[in-house]
């Protein structure tokens, strides 16, 4: 079981995280704005997720928080 | 459950205001993760640059200082030389460092001043809008070079590692990339050995970050760290160029 956390109103929706994630779970959520004005980055297959932390590694804005 | 990964301490809260994609918050992170890991954050002193990263000490939560353009390793030499008990860095990109700053940034190296410095080479000036750095390559459009770098009459890109390596004093000069996770990876242990070699007392460490620009670039995020794969990495090969300090490179 693992836990990813996005400080979603950080968000840039650059997508290095959806990019890096090597299960394919994250997803840019084309269809919501933040209130910077970016579609943010979600985990869209939560039980994919093997809590590897390669979307943090690579997040450039520091959002994301995983628990294993 | 247990926190596997979190935003360092040495970090503030303060949101970067750098582009989406931008991977100065990367090199941020672990430039921080590295403080943390070492316990330095509360006699660490940084020196900020000119350059998109100029507003870097509101997001390092140690002291910080803003250097004049170029100047950040002489402002690091007069701060370690000062309070030789506090751990100096300074955070500079390669407008600052290659260019304005080259002068500063060889004779400290040559001096073997005990101080850190990250140096991020993006080929490119970010903050002004995209004009040709030293460290652009030839061919490489950028807006003062529409038609690309002509190396006739613009010269050739500045190779800072391997030049610094041939001087006597530096202790540890290497060069790292950001574009996937092995390599950020391989750059936290590459910054961590810098700082743990100015703990040490072994001398002028410097870690030169391939980084990318995505905004000045005309690229997407992901575009931009291909890109530092096929046309970067080529020219600007990673490796540690120079270590006196005794247990080898951190950065394979």
């Amino acid at each position: 079981m693992t836990k990813v956390t996005f400080n979603t109103d950080l968000c840039k929706g650059c997508g290095l995280c959806v990019d890096a994630c090597p299960k394919k779970c994250l997803a840019i959520a084309g269809d919501k704005l933040n209130p910077k004005g970016y579609s943010p980055a979600f985990m869209k297959e939560p039980d994919k997720c093997i809590g590897c932390a390669f979307c943090a590694t690579m997040c450039p804005d520091c959002i994301i928080t995983v628990e294993k | 459950m247990a926190v596997v990964f979190e935003k360092p301490k040495s970090l503030t809260d303060a949101p970067f205001h750098y582009c989406p994609g931008c991977p100065h918050g990367i090199i941020h992170r672990l430039v921080a993760e590295a403080m943390d890991e070492l316990g330095i954050e509360g006699k660490a002193i940084g020196v900020a640059p000119v350059g998109c990263a100029v507003m870097a000490y509101d997001y390092f939560s140690c002291d910080m200082i803003e250097a004049p353009h170029g100047r950040a390793p002489a402002v690091a030499t007069g701060i370690k030389r000062c309070r030789p008990e506090n751990i100096v860095f300074t955070y500079q990109g390669d407008g600052d460092l290659a260019s304005i700053g080259m002068a500063e940034t060889v004779h400290s190296a040559a001096r073997n001043e005990n101080i850190t410095v990250i140096f991020v080479n993006n080929a490119i000036y970010g903050m002004t809008g995209g004009q040709m750095a030293p460290t652009s390559l030839p061919g490489q459009v950028t807006q003062t070079s529409p038609y690309g770098r002509d190396v006739k009459h613009c010269g050739w890109p500045i190779r800072v590692s391997e030049m610094l390596a041939t001087l006597e004093g530096p202790a540890y000069v290497t060069r790292v990339a950001v574009n996937n996770v092995k390599n950020v990876k391989n750059a936290k242990k590459a910054i961590k050995k810098a700082f743990q070699n100015q703990i040490e007392g072994k001398g002028f460490s410097l870690v030169e970050v391939v980084s990318a620009c995505p905004t000045n670039w005309g690229m997407t995020p992901k575009q931009a760290l291909e890109w530092i794969e096929s046309d970067m990495l080529p020219y600007y090969p990673l490796g540690v160029f120079k270590d006196r300090t005794e247990d080898g490179g951190a950065a394979e």
